[in-house]
């Protein structure tokens, strides 16, 4: 993932505010890069604009190669779905399905059998120390226990870009530690790159490469020691 | 995506079931209140309903409706009889009488007289007694209504006496009459013998009931009447629509109505329509989830459709089976028979809260499809 010189302002006139003033920022396979920045930084508008859901005026992202800012509507929402996985700060998973069918939601959206996706799901959970949980509804679930459903809903169709926003702003400091080690064990591998979200200065040991966001502009990008 | 909008739908199930009863209560509402204000304006013209044998009434150039009658003479019967394509013509005579029971119990009647020969006119449902009674003597049949205000209740009898008019008179049989508008008892006598109860002058009559030869149609043989005598001739629906009309046009009934329809339709469309809105928006943030996971905002619209059509067609059910249910279970009451529930109604309260939810569903797929990214990213 590539940014360069990326720029986005809200509104006109005097009440124009630029969120983003030229951002250049790359996440690469087989890293964890963390985006670290305060609130009203523009890191959302950021993740936005990499996830296709916003467009940026000025500057190019090119995400695995492609600007997602170029493809139509459905066109960016396939790319979506076969190329990035999300896992969301309050996670988003839909009460009424249970674990195992939250995290067959992307399969399911693909076009796959329920009873196929679901059972994907179950495989994929259990790696994640859930298989006892599978059946259970999220309102039931710990903190934990439902970023790791979100996990399995983010990785299950082996996406190529991960972005993960906030994802231990919701839990306590020993389980937002066990769910990063999780997530670097079972989300990175060569063939992935994981961009995450955040601005809990607990888990940047975790971090590959960490880009700081202030006033819409990357102040500093820092390697962690043995990456290039 | 149907599994997963299906237990979006079902998954919280106050929401759901509020959902179903929001649009019940709105179905029932609208679609009963229809059928009453539909079931009063077809009260007006019950009388001319009755009449089955005869396929044209006759009148007075100038009458407006039903109720407000100017006497014809026997002289405009032998008129009428002598056109072309009249089958038979017969004498209706349309009164008010006052009846009273032994006991002392009175009250304003509509006393209808019908053909001494043929008695057309006369109701052809009997609960009690038949038609040959009216053959008797200061004999008359009556309606539920006056026989359950003066009598008493089922079983239905006959032979007991009341004042009606000037005369006493004998109950000989009692007959399924439709309502009318007003619900005065209603009570049927031969056109001579209820000419001697009301006192009025003989050889008057209220209505010609004709009927056509074959081959003549009705519309033509009333174009005929009325060429031929002056008189107003029309077939029982267009009377009918006209009486119906008469009361649309000068009673405050139908708009007071109208107005009360019309709150039902704004409370309805207000009660289910906010509260699809409401549970769409409450799933705002699942559905901004599904649109950043990858779905596309084609699939999106398409199972907040299919959710739409869901508690529409459930709601719908459910609220016109009580309307159903609620005149099935009043249909024997006296106030209340004759209102029932039409197709025209049924049909038109389904458009109505289709177009409603659908408006809902509308305006809450534009939230979504085009969701605010933060609202994702950040709950």
């Amino acid at each position: 993932m590539v940014c360069r010189g990326v720029q986005k302002a809200f509104g006109s006139g005097p009440s124009r505010l630029e969120v983003l003033r030229g951002v250049d920022l790359e996440a690469h396979y087989g890293e964890m890069t963390f985006l670290l920045g305060p609130s009203g930084s523009g890191k959302t508008t950021l993740l936005s604009i990499i996830a296709g859901l916003l467009k940026h005026d000025e500057g190019s992202v090119r995400v695995l190669g492609k600007n997602l800012s170029k493809l139509h509507n459905g066109e960016a929402s396939l790319f979506r779905l076969q190329n990035i996985g999300f896992v969301f700060q309050q996670f988003n998973l839909i009460p009424a399905l249970t674990a195992a069918e939250n995290a067959a939601v992307p399969l399911l959206s693909a076009g796959w059998r329920r009873k196929d996706a679901i059972d994907q799901a179950r495989r994929l959970l259990s790696e994640l120390g859930m298989a006892h949980r599978a059946d259970v509804l999220p309102n039931k679930l710990s903190g934990g226990e439902q970023q790791r459903v979100a996990f399995a809903r983010a990785l299950i169709q082996s996406p190529r870009l991960v972005i993960c926003d906030e994802p231990t702003s919701a839990l306590d400091g020993p389980t937002g530690r066990h769910v990063m080690e999780l997530l670097r064990k079972i989300a990175l591998n060569p063939d992935r790159a994981v961009l995450v979200v955040t601005h809990d200065f607990r888990i940047l040991e975790f971090a590959d490469r960490i880009a700081e966001i202030n006033d819409g502009v990357i102040q500093k990008v820092t390697a962690a020691k043995g990456v290039s | 995506m149907r599994f997963i909008a299906w237990q979006m739908l079902t998954g919280d199930r106050p929401k759901y079931f509020g959902l179903i009863l929001a649009i019940a209560f709105s179905t029932f509402l609208m679609s009963h209140q229809m059928s009453i204000f539909v079931g009063l304006l077809d009260r007006t013209r019950s009388q001319i309903r009755d009449v089955q044998d005869a396929s044209v009434w006759v009148m007075d150039p100038k009458t407006q409706y039903v109720d407000e009658v100017r006497a014809l003479s026997f002289q405009d019967l032998y008129y009428v009889r002598g056109v072309e394509g009249v089958r038979w013509a017969v004498p209706l005579l349309k009164s008010v009488a006052r009846a009273k029971a032994s006991d002392g119990t009175f009250r304003n009647s509509i006393l209808l007289g019908v053909d001494d020969a043929s008695l057309t006119g006369l109701p052809q449902k009997f609960l009690a007694g038949d038609w040959r009674a009216l053959r008797l003597p200061k004999t008359v049949a009556v309606d539920r209504v006056g026989y359950e205000y003066f009598i008493g209740k089922p079983p239905y009898q006959t032979g007991q006496e009341l004042e009606l008019g000037t005369q006493v008179v004998r109950i000989g049989a009692v007959v399924d009459a439709s309502p009318p508008f007003v619900n005065l008892p209603v009570f049927y006598a031969r056109f001579s013998e209820a000419l001697d109860m009301t006192g009025r002058e003989p050889r008057q009559l209220s209505f010609i009931l004709a009927k056509a030869q074959p081959g003549v149609s009705e519309e033509e043989l009333c174009r005929r009447i009325q060429a031929a005598t002056g008189l107003k001739a029309l077939t029982s629906s267009a009377f009918g629509w006209d009486t119906i009309w008469y009361y649309i046009r000068n009673t405050g009934i139908p708009i007071n109505f109208g107005i009360t329809i019309l709150i039902a339709l704004m409370v309805g469309a207000l009660v289910s329509g906010q509260t699809f809105s409401l549970f769409i928006l409450e799933n705002m943030k699942y559905f901004g989830a599904l649109k950043a996971i990858g779905v596309t905002s084609r699939r999106i619209v398409g199972m907040i459709l299919m959710q739409a059509v869901i508690v529409l067609a459930i709601g719908y059910s459910l609220g016109i089976s009580l309307t159903a249910l609620f005149f099935e279970l009043t249909k024997d009451n006296l106030e209340l028979r004759g209102f029932r529930l039409l197709p025209e109604v049924m049909l038109l309260t389904g458009g109505l809260v289709f177009v409603v939810v659908l408006m809902a569903a509308i305006v809450s797929v534009r939230r979504v499809v085009v969701v605010d990214p933060a609202l994702v990213f950040r709950g």
